[in-house]
């Protein structure tokens, strides 16, 4: 049994008032004195540990994409020049909350045609892997549930999870829309699936380890200093695997109306807001714990709190990003993820591998001497690859910008004379 | 360059963002703590120590203030003005709505036709619910007796409420809008100042005088 | 070996976010690509045209405004202008200005409009479109100072326009012709450079100039497929001959050539409007002697005009009675969409949704 989580006062509180464990940091009991439980009941005072604290932690979550939600519609409304929801609670705090009970007084309806089963599942799927990736987050020191050895892999696996919950509600809802809007979403899912894993390798040959928690600690440089391109390339397959914008293919409401939950409604529909949502929340943590050194920061302020501070940079961009970009096509995701995304991952393998066979156990200094290199790497495979493979016409030479692009020309002029 | 223009893209949303919101919140806009006491004219420490229930409210978010863009003068809105000491009942409104949506009864009035004969108006319905607000019923009364209003607030429960009656008509408070009332304009008349004009002040022509009137009015029996 | 499989049908409309109203396109997929497109229009039919040949001439105006709802103003001048040449009526100078003004107008709004909702229909969040109909408003106050209305403004009347613009109206027309160029440029910074927009736009929905000659397509789509046609400058109707613009032309013929030449006539729109406050001269803005009901002579006119969409002109027959014997309209709208089936075969479904909303129709205007 995995008792890392005795690091953290809160769970240590719980677990040592329960059980006789006789763990050194437990010496002592708790304040209700030495465990309530008889001996030998140390896996029960696990048990109710473990529930208590996902109970805590998924509720946290489910509270944070409340706050969430309310400020994605403010800053959209700031990005757009309109102030947002107002109305309820001070600078419409409590709007979400309206939507939440409207959500759930709303009718129920499955139609006729739907494959019933698929079509009630699907929800259900869809918050699955959201609430599981929670576990191996680590929120601090020694905030996480699990400390698994294969945390990274978990995560990569648990969340291509999402894509049958998609499929189940494209397949049961008997819709067209829906049925393209799924088919969107598998494809663009299995193709991101790819660079993300592999901008992941970097880190990994850096930190040598798959748990979260040894890559936090390893980042005595965060990674996104040391791992540039594999933080590009990994944050870009990741709002493309939460289906946000620019990747919101699948629910492309001005092509597809609402994608794949067109026919959803009432608390079914929102329990696919809320995976969402909780999606791009735990993305970020993924991105704060993988990229920005967790919870690590001068210990003035809790490292939950350092967790927390790092995440919000990340979502604001998530958010911003969403306002001003337009949707790209799905063809050209699937392109941009093949021809772009890998092969920068596969220069990101290839530089990391190097430069760790070089400082196998770097010092400071070869740290920024490695941070140097690679955003040498960034910037020369960034420009090589978007000139040779990138989107047709994002980047192909006469696509670029400035005078490059095509100008209107005054009428009278003959055709072709540069204007 | 590539990126340049997805990062130019980002530039301008957050240039918007900070010039702030241009919309209105309408009717009411949502102040905080620092704006109500804005409002009232106090230091936000006054404003708590005078009136703390007031100030908790305003710091959630339930304290408001009237937040309207004034529609131009000749906004052509809802509630016609009409005066019936100008209506003759002579029914080109009626005529020449291309709806066909007002509806004029009149009976032969006592007034002698040496004190300007008019018609006593029995009915007089503006079906309003199907009224597009063109302003030609205005443009065509040959006495400017019917003017457009000025409101644009139009809700009721039901259909039938949306047909303004004489009754209506006759008891409203007239501010009419300087649609096609250059008169009015003259006057630099706003009717979103809510202030009224009687019916002697809203023609086109001088009010004639009392032998004015005799001279006109002969009568031929 | 090549799988075949069968065409989906997808009704894409009448209640589509995209349709830009009640528009019904049955479209065959093969995968994500169109195999075929069928358009079925007529949800919005209102019959104005019927309508029209039964009230008089000036209450027809407020018809005119319904048809295409968001570029009301040039609307009713193109139907002024029929009955002005049926009626030989000789308008007033100073209402030719006005009317050139509220037109260039609402050239402007229009094309804000056709570009806000393009962005919407590349999936960019409202953005742009909340932009374009921020500066939209500012136009919508002004017609408003002006006429009393914003959306349908039965603002033009035979021989001028039924009452003189209010003096409040030429300062607000003086700080937004110096905040429009900004706000052009902006537009410009967050779209034209894009490069998701320029791959999604470009070399997408290309037509040809002879296609669209023969399918007597105009106006901005035209343009951007190298046709020099603007009816300002080829026929000049009001006072477009004394004002100086130029017609920006685009070779390419794709989607982003048709975006790109709106946002150039928008410019374009602006110098009008400088000119014709300089040029504009004291007056009546309509003269007095003309009724309210017109009898017109027996005979008939048409009277083309540059709308924001493309040419846009009223034909009256006139039987010698106070309402038109027949009214018809020739609508840019339809006409620019008749060629929509043969620019959307093979692309992706999402471009199709782009080229449909670079074509810039409107449903009012397109059912009447
Ligand atoms: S309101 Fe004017 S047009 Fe109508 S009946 Fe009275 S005087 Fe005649
Ligand atoms: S405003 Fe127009 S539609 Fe309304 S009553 Fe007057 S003429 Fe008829």
């Amino acid at each position: 049994m995995g008792t890392n989580f005795l690091d953290n006062s809160f769970f240590r509180n719980i677990y040592c008032n329960l059980s006789k464990s006789d763990d050194i940091r437990c010496s002592g009991g708790g304040w209700l004195g030495d465990g309530i439980l008889p001996a030998g009941f140390e896996w029960l005072a696990f048990l109710i540990t473990a529930v208590v604290m996902a109970m805590v932690l998924i509720n946290l979550v489910l509270g944070s994409v409340l706050i969430f939600i309310w400020a994605e519609r403010r800053l959209l409304g700031r990005f757009q020049s309109r102030s947002g929801p107002n109305r309820w609670g001070p600078y419409g705090t409590l709007t979400p909350v309206a939507d939440a009970i409207k959500t759930m007084f709303k009718e129920d309806i499955v139609p006729t045609a739907a494959d019933r089963w698929v079509f009630n599942a699907a929800p259900i799927v869809m918050m699955v892997p959201a609430t599981m990736v929670l576990a191996v987050i680590p929120w601090g020191t020694g905030t996480f549930l699990a400390d698994l050895n294969i945390g990274i892999l978990f995560i990569i696996a648990i969340t291509s999870l999402s894509t049958f919950a998609i499929v189940m509600a494209g397949w049961g809802s008997q819709n067209r829309y829906a049925m393209f809007g799924a088919m969107r979403a598998v494809a663009m899912l299995i193709s991101y699936e790819i660079p993300m894993a592999l901008s992941l390798l970097g880190v990994l040959m850096l930190a040598g380890s798959l748990s979260l928690v040894s890559v936090v600690n390893a980042q005595d440089v965060p990674f996104i200093l040391v791992q540039p391109l594999g933080f590009l390339v990994f944050f870009i397959a990741s709002i493309a695997e939460i289906n946000r914008a620019p990747f919101d293919v699948a629910e492309a409401e001005s092509e597809l109306g609402a994608g794949y939950h067109s026919d959803y409604s009432g608390m079914k529909f929102g329990l696919f807001l809320n995976a969402e949502f909780m999606a791009t929340i735990l993305s970020a943590a993924v991105i704060v714990a993988v990229f920005l050194s967790g919870g690590r920061g001068w210990s003035f302020i809790p490292s939950q709190g350092w967790f927390i501070i790092k995440m919000i940079p990340v979502l604001f961009f998530i958010v911003w990003t969403r306002a001003a970009w337009p949707r790209m096509r799905i063809d050209q995701i699937l392109t941009f993820a093949w021809k772009g995304l890998i092969i920068l991952a596969f220069i990101n393998v290839a530089v990391s591998a190097i430069l760790s066979f070089v400082w196998p156990d770097p010092t400071m200094r070869e740290l920024w001497f490695m941070v140097a290199i690679n955003f040498g790497v960034l910037i020369v495979s960034v420009m090589a690859v978007g000139a040779w493979f990138g989107p047709q016409g994002a980047s192909a030479p006469n696509m670029s910008h400035g005078d490059a692009l095509p100008r209107p020309r005054p009428a009278g002029q003959p055709s072709g004379g540069d204007s | 360059m590539i990126g340049l223009g997805l990062l130019n893209g980002l530039i301008v949303t957050m240039k918007a963002a900070i010039r702030g919101p241009v919309t209105v919140q309408y009717p009411d806009r949502r102040v905080g703590l620092l704006g109500a006491a804005r409002e009232l004219g106090m230091s936000p420490f006054q404003f708590l120590v005078k009136r703390p229930k007031d100030a908790v409210k305003a710091a959630a978010g339930f304290a408001t203030v009237e937040d309207k863009i004034a529609q131009g003068p000749r906004f052509r809105g809802q509630d016609f003005n009409w005066y019936e000491d100008r209506c003759t009942g002579c029914a080109s409104c009626a005529k020449f709505c291309p709806l066909g949506i007002i509806e004029i009864v009149t009976s032969p009035s006592d007034t002698l036709k040496s004190q300007g004969e008019v018609y006593n108006i029995d009915v007089f319905d503006i079906d309003i619910g199907r009224c597009m607000f063109c302003g030609i019923c205005v443009e065509v009364c040959p006495y400017d007796a019917l003017h457009m209003g000025s409101g644009f607030e139009l809700g009721t429960y039901e259909r039938k409420d949306l047909v303004i009656s004489v009754d209506a008509l006759r008891t409203k408070k007239n501010t009419p809008s300087t649609w096609f009332r250059p008169q009015l304009e003259e006057t630099a008349y706003n009717p979103h100042s809510g202030e009224s004009r009687p019916w002697t002040e809203v023609g086109r022509h001088e009010q004639p005088t009392d032998e004015e009137l005799n001279e006109r009015w002969v009568d031929e029996r | 070996m090549t799988l075949k499989s069968e065409p989906v049908i997808v009704n894409v409309g009448p209640q589509h976010p995209s349709t830009h109203g009640v528009m019904r396109l049955r479209v065959a997929f093969d995968g994500e690509l169109v195999t075929d497109a069928e358009m079925i229009i007529g949800y919005l039919h209102r019959g104005s045209e019927k309508l029209a040949e039964e009230r008089t001439f000036t209450q027809v105006v407020t018809l005119t405004d319904r048809m295409d709802y968001v570029a009301a103003m040039t609307n009713n001048q193109a139907y002024i202008l029929a009955v002005e040449k049926l009626a030989g009526i000789e308008p007033t100078p100073r209402g030719v200005w006005l009317r050139m003004i509220s037109a260039e107008l609402q050239r402007i709004a229009s094309h804000l409009i056709a570009i806000g909702f393009l962005m919407q229909d590349l999936g960019a969040m409202g953005t742009p479109l909340m932009y374009t109909m921020r500066e939209r408003e500012d136009i919508m106050d002004m017609f408003e100072l002006m006429c009393g209305a914003r959306i349908t403004n039965s603002y033009h009347r035979p021989s001028g326009v039924f009452q003189d613009a209010p003096p409040e109206l030429w300062p607000r027309l003086e700080a937004f012709l110096v905040e429009m160029p900004g706000r052009i440029d902006e537009y410009e910074q967050l779209i034209s450079g894009n490069e998701i927009i320029l791959s999604r736009m470009r070399g997408i929905g290309i037509i040809s100039p002879e296609d669209m000659i023969n399918a007597s397509i105009t106006g901005p789509m035209l343009r951007a497929g190298g046709v020099d046609w603007d009816i300002r400058h080829q026929q000049p109707y009001e006072y477009y001959d004394r004002v100086e613009f130029d017609r920006p032309i685009m070779d390419e013929s794709d989607n982003y050539a048709r975006y790109l030449v709106r946002v150039y006539e928008m410019r374009e729109s602006l110098k009008i409007l400088r000119q014709c406050i300089d040029q504009i001269e004291p007056g009546p803005a309509r003269d007095p002697e003309v009724p309210f009901v017109i009898r017109p002579p027996k005979g008939d006119a048409y009277v083309p005009i540059e709308g924001p969409k493309g040419e846009l002109g009223f034909y009256l027959v006139s039987d010698g009675g106070i309402s038109p014997y027949r009214c018809k309209v020739r609508p840019p709208s339809l006409l620019n969409l008749t060629l929509l089936r043969e620019m959307v075969i093979g692309l992706p479904m999402a471009a199709m949704i782009v080229t449909f909303g670079t074509v810039d129709i409107n449903m009012g205007e397109v059912d009447r």
